[in-house]
């Protein structure tokens, strides 16, 4: 078998062997009979949400292996993190889970403010909650869109982008930008919530249930949904723990773990919420429970919305958080603020620490070490998808071809994420 | 499981059901707008293109402090300045931006620039079509970001009284 290769920028076909494309790519794992035929999925395959690309073994239909190829995606955020003060490296996180901006936003402000020593407001942490939950909604939809669209349900695809617009809207109405938010801040949020977010708010309220109805009649019980989804890609609890995995991957094998449960933040405690679980783990466990989890936290925003107390949206620590504007043009102490911050920022402590909050993915970590400067020694991010994705091997070892890309969907992967 | 919870469950049930519900929407007006022709409204905090801002009076607010241009984690921001004098005055105090450049390419349109501004002097816009052919053009220059004066008021430089414009940072609002 030989295989036909352009040569980038010249004309020349040259021709290779098998062993020859081995040579020269890797195929990133050993191959088990020689026989069997490798597929290269991807990196610009639509079914594999972003730029993955798979080596596929396959006998017939049947997947013997496989390995993810990852890196496409490398922008070295966590390096350029490094060269940024804690207040302008933010802006890079946004730009990791690009479905879930304001949720990797949270975790690295919280780190932050760990790290610091500081907490923020209750009308912050209110608000906090509030649109975290509307982006975790928000970043289902999307997921429940592409997973859908990939085991050809297109009109769901169609409604869940058309609900999403709308919380991005929110979105720009708190923070002027639809995705990279850059929201939440060391200390509390950018702005308070505007007026016109309130009415808009509780206009999505009314309408998301009745919506997220439809995506049940068209999926719940579909016996073609059904004949795709249930009893693949199986994962036990057990193996999930062993595997790291964490979010709906973990919690659709049965294993009740959530940090908003486990340690709580921004005051998830004193919130009204279950944790929905699956029994089997396989692809339809693991749809329920996100879908689950959508109406879970609609209840939290409504929770979040009804509660959201009063008050200042920042802390009064003039070291850590710019001064209000008013203050600038009397107060000569505020302007020195001002330029203090915006131009050196502030020095975080000798030390490390470890924060993790629960993402629409999963436990989205973040590891900050401050040397005294005003700039982090290191920025680690453990992000769910990058150990999810790790087990995809695992879950679809052994099912169709047809099945990778339900299982893909499943496992809901941002490459952003992983590669970073 | 009874008799009608298998018929529920079945094909002649589900899928007229999930036909229903597009069916629904057949009849419903299409969300989708028709760009360019028709524009999607922005909200009243949405950061697009810079905008130098004025006084009233029709002094320029930017007085070159470059903070904006350190505050931009895309380091976006040029900013060079000069002295004013009252002969020759664009900014209110001692200095003014003779240059003020924003690469557009690099530019992550963050909002860090307008946080960081303690004149309201840099502010982004509404605008969102920002497209060029090469890279040149992605630099906007000061001329391209600064607002013409309002009321007929004379463009910078201008002569003005000697004593009476010294305080580069005005009193502001907390905006919205
Ligand atoms: S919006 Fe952000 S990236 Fe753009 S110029 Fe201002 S500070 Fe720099
Ligand atoms: S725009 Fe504002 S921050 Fe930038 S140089 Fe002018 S006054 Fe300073």
């Amino acid at each position: 078998m030989t295989l036909l290769q352009q040569q980038g920028g010249s004309d020349t076909v040259q021709e290779l062997t098998v062993e020859e494309v081995r040579a020269k790519y890797g195929t990133l794992m050993p191959i088990d009979d020689e026989e069997n035929m490798l597929l290269s999925m991807g990196p610009q395959h639509p079914s594999t949400h972003g730029v993955l690309r798979l080596v596929v073994e396959l006998d017939g239909e049947t997947i013997v292996n496989l390995a993810p190829d990852i890196g496409f995606l490398h922008t070295g955020i966590e390096k350029s993190m490094e060269n940024q003060t804690y207040l302008k490296a933010q802006v890079m996180t946004d730009r990791m889970d690009y479905l879930a901006p304001m949720s990797n936003n949270l975790g690295y402000v919280l780190a932050v403010e760990k790290l610091m020593g500081v907490g923020s407001t209750p009308r912050a942490d209110a608000i906090r909650v509030l649109l975290v939950e509307l982006q975790r909604v928000s970043s289902h939809l999307v997921w429940l869109a592409t997973h859908a669209l990939d085991i050809a349900a297109m009109s769901v695809f169609l409604y869940c982008f058309r609900e999403r617009e709308y919380i991005l809207d929110l979105f720009e109405m708190v923070s002027g930008q639809r995705m990279m938010n850059t929201y939440f801040r060391p200390g509390g949020v950018w702005r308070d919530l505007p007026e016109e977010f309130g009415p808009a708010l509780e206009q999505f309220l009314d309408f998301m249930p009745a919506r997220m109805a439809d995506y049940e009649t068209l999926l719940k019980d579909n016996p073609i949904w059904l004949q795709r989804t249930k009893d693949i890609g199986i994962i036990s609890g057990e193996d999930a723990i062993s595997w790291g995995l964490t979010g709906a991957c973990l919690r659709g094998s049965g294993v009740d773990w959530d940090i908003r449960k486990a340690t709580p933040y921004c005051g998830y405690e004193t919130y009204d919420f279950e944790v929905p679980l699956g029994t089997v783990g396989d692809v339809y466990d693991r749809y329920r429970c996100r879908i689950e989890e959508m109406w879970q936290s609609l209840s939290l925003i409504r929770q979040a919305w009804e509660k959201m107390p009063s008050g200042p949206v920042n802390i009064d620590d003039r070291k850590i958080v710019p001064p209000p504007r008013s203050e600038l043009g009397s107060s000569m102490e505020a302007v020195i603020h001002h330029f203090k911050l915006w131009t050196e920022g502030f020095q975080a402590p000798k030390g490390y620490i470890y924060q993790a909050i629960e993402s629409p993915r999963g436990e989205f970590g973040c590891y900050l070490r401050g040397d005294g400067s005003a700039k982090p020694a290191r920025v680690h991010f453990r992000t769910p998808s990058y150990v999810n994705l790790a087990c995809l091997p695992t879950l679809a070892k052994g099912t169709f071809v047809a099945d990778l890309v339900a299982i893909i969907g499943s496992t809901d992967i941002v490459l952003g994420e992983i590669d970073r | 499981m009874s008799l009608f919870d298998d018929l529920k469950k079945s094909v002649f049930f589900q899928v007229p059901a999930g036909m229903a519900t597009t069916l629904k929407h057949v009849f419903k007006p299409p969300i989708t707008i028709r760009y360019p022709d028709v524009k999607r409204p922005v909200r009243y905090r949405y950061k697009g293109r810079h905008h130098l801002r004025r006084y009233d009076n029709g002094l320029e607010k930017c007085i070159g402090c470059s903070l904006c241009a350190a505050a931009c984690p895309a380091d976006a921001i040029f900013v060079e300045a000069s002295e004013n004098t009252d002969e020759e005055r664009y900014s209110p105090g001692e200095r003014y931006a003779s240059t003020y450049e924003i690469n557009m390419l690099r530019c992550i349109f963050c909002g860090y620039c307008e946080d960081a501004c303690p004149t309201e002097a840099i502010q982004l816009g509404h605008d969102y079509e920002l497209a060029y052919y090469d890279r040149a053009s992605a630099i906007y220059t000061k001329g391209m970001l600064i607002d013409m004066p309002i009321n007929g008021m004379p463009s910078t430089p201008r002569q003005t009284e000697p004593g009476v414009f010294t305080q580069s940072i005005p009193d502001m609002e907390d905006p919205k």
